[in-house]
């Protein structure tokens, strides 16, 4: 054991945790995340849990994941499979091998492969490496053992030992790609505070998995280093969607000078917002953790009408529940943002997983013509631009606005250039003007269509709003018939008004013979695709989508410029379907997925050559 | 020294039917929002949808006219955006209760400082009679035309079950009844609620009988003051004493009873138990209970935000955004 071993260098590597729910799976693909961000590697997360809090221990249903892709340069996805799979029992092994490259490392804790977890993993045999014909490098460690010899002599019991079974299998890692202990150690000693000697051993655990690695050289050849090519200099934190959405609330209510205020409801996957915000009461935000998802959105409005930037957040069944308090913004016209983390449906669905199937229904999902703009963020750091976005439009233009995410851009990280507030636009809510006392009525509009906004506490402009339809002129309850079309038309109007981007067009623009089309969280699988299409030598193009409603003004020129069109998306065509009623004589191929889990690029690409070859 | 007068908070001509209980009572929130002087811009009138619901549209406040059942969460998000604002929830029993009933029971349970309006005429009014969730058992209209066969609310069981700290009751035809509530409800800090009774004269018409008249209320009804014998009756001859786990009717100067001898209301009392039981009082055998029931101090929901606020402010070193970003674990590419 004495030789050197090799260090390669690669430009990307991916690496998955997986064990029992419980076994802090999570918080060791965090950890090894930030380490990597840290030195400057580009990343890309992928949490992947189970739905249960903590099923049977050692079941398969009770596997959790944790996929981080790492990149010298740009990384688009988590990655389609892993070159380091680690599998802390005998039921990850079984689940989370289909993940794994041929050429992917194995480590497995061999103490949690003992015949009664095989019983649980449904093996059949006592060797379950030759039972899945696995014949890639195995690093089987009696990883639980080791974990209990290294932490006997602190007192410690047996339970509270073997929860530092992660930690060894991060230590390990770190040694695999030779990383630096010291942000883990730091990361451990403030995250355990209050605990100090839990945090001591961690740490102790964690240099006992690297000094394995070291001393042993394990069973594989090599070990790997990643450096950082980026080179856009700054400041960069590693952020997850969530947070970046949180971030993008808190910024805009700042800019705009404003309150923040959101009424939730808990829901996964998008109760880490609601985390997120509650903890920021020194920048003055208020949460309020609402009955329900009704209430959520209803105290939102309250919360809007008195003044505030007011956001509701959910998932799942939770927009449909909140479609009615919806739409109650809708006729009274305040601003409002209603995020939308989507999970997979319909009803309680996967809880877990990434679809993009609410889209029909954030748009037309309402009683009535109920127009509403909607947004959808194409990446975890693009939440904190989306989630601005979405605030300014809702504030300017008097209007909700669903922000639609999902799953995967949602519990997703990737490193993030910190913003500066400063060069981001202005937030200009139409506030009445002082001067329009005494003649003011509550459905006048400034030059773009937008409704006055007139906040309680000002004299001079008591007015009533409500969800019955109202005189354009006076604002009093009406029920002509004139007045409800033009009403109607006027809701219409101030939304076809806003002003969105137009749609960047990437890859061979001038001259692709198929162009790629998605919107929201698949930017990065169809972006990689795309690349890896044009490395085999074929011209294709992406436009992908950010704003849905309106659509921007060069949608319809994009999609008709080039011969192939194919719309991908993770419902049965909803996007398509969308694109086709506003754009007349679209007829596009289409991709669709609905399997709760992000796209595999090889699979894109191998679908969208065929179409390209038709 | 008031400096607003009732016409200060009047707007627009009331489209309910003629005789509605909804009159009385919008004249006497008039009456009392100008008795206790918050300016008109300062108020927010927030109610859900029926006919009770258009209330308003009357007031030259700050308002919503919202939807069906949601006004007590829209309320809440509204006083906790802006505390500064004097918000009054409006409902009807079916409003409240029904459709809204989650949210009534929250906002009771978070002691959020609204003043909750229950306009209860036990009946679906707008819709053209169904019978509501206060309709008693039996009860024959459109949706029931055999009787229903379930049990009524008490609206000030659910308001003490959600653990509530303010419940008074009126009747809509007695202003002075009315006003002297509203006035309190609005001192209550807290969710402070007040049941009207009202009638419908298309859809329930005497309902309430029993105490809609001055001299019906004599007769039947008790008026209840926080520190006073609990005496009712044209010439107060009767009074109310506690017997076992329950009350009891008495009559003075029979078996000796004297004024002394009778309970002396509580509407502090912590102990909601003996309020409970006056709130639940039902002719014929006992008098109905009018004014503040209950109305005890606890800690409000928006006092607690701000004051969380504030504390939190004074130990964090970060107060806007660029701030934020520096608590978190960043690091620097050149």
């Amino acid at each position: 054991m004495a030789e050197e071993m090799i260090v390669k260098e690669l430009d990307q590597v991916v690496v998955r945790f997986s064990g029992d729910s419980g076994d802090g799976m999570q918080l060791a693909g965090n950890l090894f995340s930030t380490i990597s961000a840290t030195v400057g590697n580009d990343i890309s997360t992928f949490p992947d849990y189970p739905a249960d809090i903590r099923a049977p221990q050692g079941s398969l249903t009770g596997v959790s994941g944790f996929q981080v892709h790492i990149g010298a340069g740009k990384v688009f996805t988590p990655g389609d499979q892993c070159d380091v799979l680690v599998a802390m029992n005998a039921a990850a092994l079984k689940t989370q091998y289909k993940f794994a490259k041929p050429t992917a490392c194995i480590i497995i804790d061999t103490d949690c492969f003992q015949k009664s977890d095989l019983e649980k993993a449904a093996f059949t045999t006592d060797n379950p490496i030759e039972e899945m014909g696995i014949k890639n490098d195995v690093i089987a460690a009696p990883i639980s053992q080791i974990v209990k010899d290294c932490l006997a002599d602190t007192g410690m019991d047996n339970k509270s030992m073997l929860k530092c079974r992660n930690m060894f299998a991060l230590g390990l890692v770190c040694w695999l790609f030779n990383r630096d202990l010291t942000i883990a150690e730091n990361f451990l000693r403030e995250k355990f505070a209050k605990k100090p000697a839990i945090a001591e051993a961690n740490i102790k655990v964690i240099h006992a998995g690297y000094d394995y690695g070291h001393n042993t050289h394990s069973s594989v050849a090599h070990t790997y280093r990643i450096e950082s090519k980026t080179v856009n200099p700054g400041k960069y934190m590693d952020i997850t969607g969530n947070k970046a959405t949180a971030y993008g609330f808190i910024a805009a209510a700042e800019k705009a000078g404003l309150k923040l205020f959101l009424g939730s409801y808990p829901i996964t996957p998008a109760t880490d917002v609601l985390h997120e915000l509650s903890k920021h009461k020194s920048l003055g935000v208020v949460t309020v953790q609402c009955e329900d998802e009704i209430a959520g959105c209803a105290s939102a409005v309250g919360a809007s009408y008195a003044g505030a930037l007011a956001v509701t957040s959910t998932s799942g069944p939770g927009i449909c529940l909140k479609s009615e308090a919806m739409n109650l913004a809708v006729i009274m016209e305040l601003p409002l943002v209603v995020l939308d983390v989507q999970r997979g449906g319909p009803a309680t669905g996967l809880p877990t997983k990434s679809e993009q199937t609410d889209l029909l229904q954030v748009l037309f999902g309402r009683n009535g013509e109920s127009p509403m703009p909607v947004l959808a963020a194409t990446s975890p750091t693009d939440c904190f631009e989306a989630a601005y976005e979405a605030s300014k439009i809702a504030l300017e233009h008097m209007t909700p606005v669903v922000l639609l995410t999902d799953a995967f851009v949602a519990n997703g990280s990737a490193a993030w250039k910190l913003p500066k507030l400063a060069e981001y636009p202005a937030i200009n809510p139409p506030f009445v003007p002082a001067e329009l006392k005494g003649t003011w009525t509550p459905y006048q509009r400034n030059a773009e269509g937008v409704r006055y906004w007139a906040v309680p506490g000002t004299e001079g402009f008591t007015h009533i709003l409500g969800g019955l339809e109202k005189d354009n002129a006076t604002g009093a309850i009406s029920t002509n018939p004139e007045n409800h079309h033009l009403m109607t038309q006027l809701r219409q109007q101030k939304i076809d008004n806003i002003q969105v981007p137009d749609v960047v067009v990437e890859g061979d623009k001038d001259d692709a013979e198929l162009l790629i089309v998605g919107f929201g969280g698949t930017y990065g699988h169809l972006h990689a695709a795309m690349d890896e299409m044009r490395a085999a030598g074929k011209k294709v193009a992406l436009a992908h989508f950010k704003y849905i409603n309106p659509l921007p003004a060069n949608t319809e020129e994009v999609l008709k410029k080039y011969q192939k069109v194919v719309v991908a998306e993770q419902n049965m065509g909803q996007f398509a379907g969308y694109l086709r009623m506003k754009i007349d004589g679209f007829v596009p191929n289409q991709y669709n997925e609905v399997k709760g889990q992000p796209f595999v690029v090889n699979e894109l690409v191998a679908a969208f050559t065929e179409i390209y070859n038709k | 020294m008031c400096e607003f007068t009732a016409k200060d908070y009047k707007k627009g001509q009331p489209r309910w039917c003629p005789g509605c209980g909804d009159h009385f009572f919008l004249a006497s929130l008039h009456k009392a929002m100008a008795e206790i002087g918050v300016a008109p811009w300062d108020i927010a009138v927030i109610s859900g949808i029926g006919c009770s619901s258009r209330l308003p549209h009357y007031m030259n406040t700050y308002g919503m006219n919202t939807i069906h059942g949601r006004s007590a969460a829209i309320a809440t998000g509204c006083k906790v955006a802006n505390p500064n604002l004097a918000v009054w929830q409006v409902s009807g029993d079916g409003d409240g209760l029904a459709i809204g009933g989650n949210h009534f029971i929250h906002a009771n349970r978070r002691n959020i400082n609204l003043n909750m309006i229950l306009l209860n005429n036990r009946i679906y009014g707008l819709t053209k009679g169904q019978y509501s969730p206060t309709s008693p058992r039996g009860f024959v209209s459109k949706s029931s035309p055999y009787g229903t066969v379930e049990d009524p609310f008490c609206p000030a069981e659910l308001c003490f079950g959600a653990r509530g700290h303010f419940f008074a009751r009126a009747v809509a035809t007695d202003a002075a009844g009315t006003v002297d509530i509203l006035k309190a409800a609005y001192n209550h800090k807290g969710a402070s609620v007040c049941e009207i009774l009202q009638n419908c004269v298309i859809f329930n018409h005497g309902t309430h009988d029993s105490v809609y008249t001055k001299e019906g209320r004599a007769k039947n009804a008790i008026y209840l003051e926080h520190g006073k014998p609990m005496l009712f009756g044209e010439n107060k001859e009767f009074g109310l004493m506690q017997e076992g786990f329950g009350l009891k009717v008495v009559k003075l100067g029979e078996n000796g009873i004297t004024e002394k001898d009778i309970l002396v209301h509580d509407a502090h009392c912590e102990d909601n138990t003996l309020q409970l039981k006056l709130a639940l009082m039902q002719g014929p055998d006992f008098p109905i209970a009018l004014g503040v029931i209950r109305d005890v101090e606890a800690p409000t929901y928006d006092d607690g935000v701000y004051a969380q606020i504030e504390e939190v402010s004074a130990k964090k070193n970060y107060h806007n955004f660029e701030e934020l970003l520096m608590t978190n674990d960043t690091w620097e590419v050149k």
